[in-house]
């Protein structure tokens, strides 16, 4: 377990860390999820030791660690950028932190051969960083880590620097490897997608401030305030309201959308729209729309739906939100 | 499109010929007149008695200055690179003052510093280490000329590398010197590696600093470049100033190719 307590951390005039406080559970994967300048990363390499805070306290597994320096935290720390020594071979660099222990070759070998195996690397012992690409050094990176046996593993935007199709590969990866090794491990990432992917626990920070921790599916379906609910899943502002563009109904008959409207409590009400544009993507379709008032939004449906509809640009429709976030301030509901 | 390849030719033509017009031909003579009497006239030229101790002093010379360069010099460009040090400018400056100064007013303020009537004069009475007119003149006169070069081939790799390699060393939990010796040493090894080479040649062609601080005994006090000078100078031997440049040059040339051997026997590609 992980806690971090009332945090502070300036860098001049800038907030890092705003009295941040956060319990990370053994044996969880906890993402910390945020814009940049958000923290996160500060709030990351401060559970590692690699920055000081002003105030506050971390501890690792019971202990307080919040003067201790990196090498004594018992920790793993993959970097954005892999941080891969150069000079060495694979097997060296992931052998980096038993060799420095001094234990035995033999053990040493044995060790990182089946790590190698884990991350998928068998084979590559003899190569160098700069001969394998960025999936295969980020796994490297991670195998490099856990080979000290850390009581945490620490992440920072590990798949930051990959494509997209790669990220989304090594994210289902690391998933799967939790699972199986079971290290607390804490990411730090500004994809949303990521967070809700693979991590069964999300810190949101904004502002060197948490503004709400809980596993994924509460904090979409729950979110706390606007900034939650707008950074995790897409939104649309309908009526006043931020409401998810999936939960967007669009009909062609005004009556129907205002009966249907009657029916929803703390609904933001109908919205007469003009659709500008009909986007396909894959299994998805977005009708991107232009209210009376001027005020653009995108509804999403289905492909079925879409299909059976046929919305076309410069079609008047009437949009109600089928299930408003109840999670934002109730705004006087629009006048009927 | 014709005209500017043509200007590109011309461009090329011309800045060869300035290389090799100022640079090789002056190299190529001086080899064509060494070696133009036969080997042997060469190696007896470089066999005198003062041709040897010059050579033993040049080297002596160098075998002193590199070490306490690389060890001042990555210390230097560490503390310039990573740490946070107020006057960091100043410290820029002072370490590229060697390269503004004229190695001959080196020499008059070593002389002011440490002469006999100099600032520090007195240790030579007290203690009798005769700086001046002895080989310490001579060393830190030729400290001074080469302390830039280590810490300019260094300085930027450091910032190049950056500091998570450093960082990833440290949260797997090695000390402050296992991470210099395991992970900064190796990464900076090529900018030292030029530097070293650097340092060796111009110490070994040092010469208006170092004349200065040097009493120029043959046999006692002269490096191999001040022989060149005081047989072309002093003795009208010719042929003899040929053959010691000939013989500096191949030692700074040695130098080179030593260091890129060995580099390549240690580095994996």
């Amino acid at each position: 377990m992980i806690t971090v307590s009332s945090a502070r951390k300036n860098y001049g005039d800038f907030v890092a860390l705003d009295d941040v406080s956060l319990t990370i559970p053994s044996g969880s994967l906890t993402a910390l999820l945020g814009p940049s300048g958000s923290g996160k990363s500060t709030l990351l390499r401060a559970i590692a030791g690699l920055e000081g805070i002003d105030s506050g306290v971390v501890s690792i597994a019971g202990v307080d660690v919040t003067r201790e320096p990196p090498q004594r935290r018992g920790i793993g720390f993959v970097f954005q950028h892999y941080a891969a020594f150069k000079h060495m071979t694979v097997r060296d660099n992931v052998a980096f932190g038993l060799t420095i222990r001094k234990r035995p070759k033999a053990e040493v070998r044995r060790k990182v051969d089946e790590l190698l195996e884990i991350v998928g690397l068998d084979g590559f012992q003899h190569r160098y960083p700069s001969q394998l690409s960025g999936g295969q050094r980020q796994r490297m990176a991670l195998a490099r880590a856990l080979a000290v046996d850390p009581r945490v593993l620490l992440l920072d935007e590990p798949f930051g620097a990959l494509d997209a199709k790669v990220r989304a590969e090594l994210r289902h990866w690391l998933r799967r490897l939790h699972d199986e090794v079971h290290v607390t491990t804490v990411l730090v990432t500004h994809d949303q997608e990521e967070a809700l992917d693979v991590a069964d626990r999300i810190a949101v920070l904004n502002r060197g401030r948490i503004e709400q921790v809980g596993d994924p599916v509460s904090l979409y379906e729950k979110p706390a305030n606007e900034f939650v609910m707008s950074f995790l899943g897409s939104v649309a502002r309908l009526g006043g309201q931020l409401v998810r563009p999936h939960d967007i109904v669009l009909e062609r008959d005004r009556l129907a959308a205002l009966a249907a409207d009657a029916r929803t409590p703390a609904s933001p009400g109908v919205v007469t729209a003009t659709v500008e544009r009909v986007v396909r993507l894959g299994f998805e379709v977005r009708v991107e729309l232009k209210a009376d008032s001027g005020e653009r939004f995108a509804a999403q449906v289905t492909r079925a739906e879409a299909d059976r509809r046929r919305f076309q640009p410069g079609e008047t429709v009437h949009a109600r939100a089928d299930r408003p976030a109840d999670a934002t301030e109730a705004e006087p509901a629009l006048a009927i | 499109m014709t005209t500017t390849r043509r200007s590109v030719l011309t461009l090329r033509t011309l800045a060869l010929a300035y290389v090799l017009g100022l640079v090789a031909v002056p190299i190529l003579v001086i080899l064509f007149r060494t070696f133009e009497p036969g080997l042997a006239v060469f190696i007896e030229s470089i066999r005198t008695p003062a041709a040897i101790a010059a050579l033993n002093l040049s080297v002596l010379i160098v075998a002193i200055v590199v070490p306490l360069n690389v060890v001042f010099g990555v210390v230097t460009a560490i503390a310039l690179a990573r740490w946070r040090l107020p006057g960091k400018g100043l410290i820029q400056a002072v370490v590229d003052l060697p390269f503004a100064v004229s190695p001959i007013v080196v020499g008059v303020s070593l002389i002011m510093l440490w002469g006999a009537s100099g600032w520090f004069g007195g240790l030579q009475s007290s203690t009798g280490i005769r700086v001046i007119f002895g080989l310490p003149g001579m060393v830190i006169a030729t400290i001074f000329v080469t302390l830039p070069f280590v810490v300019r081939e260094v300085e930027p790799v450091l910032h190049e590398i950056g500091t998570e390699q450093e960082q990833a060393a440290a949260t797997l939990g090695a000390s402050g010197w296992q991470t210099f010796w395991r992970i900064t040493v190796p990464a900076i090894r090529w900018g030292l590696t030029y530097g070293v080479v650097l340092t060796v040649a111009r110490a070994l062609g040092e010469f208006g600093a170092v004349i200065m601080v040097s009493s120029g005994f043959p046999g006692v006090s002269q490096t191999l470049t001040l022989l060149v000078h005081s047989r072309y100078i002093d003795d009208h031997n010719t042929y003899g100033a040929y053959a010691a440049a000939t013989l500096l040059m191949g030692l700074a040339l040695g130098t080179l190719l030593l260091m890129t051997l060995l580099d390549r026997k240690r580095s994996p590609r």
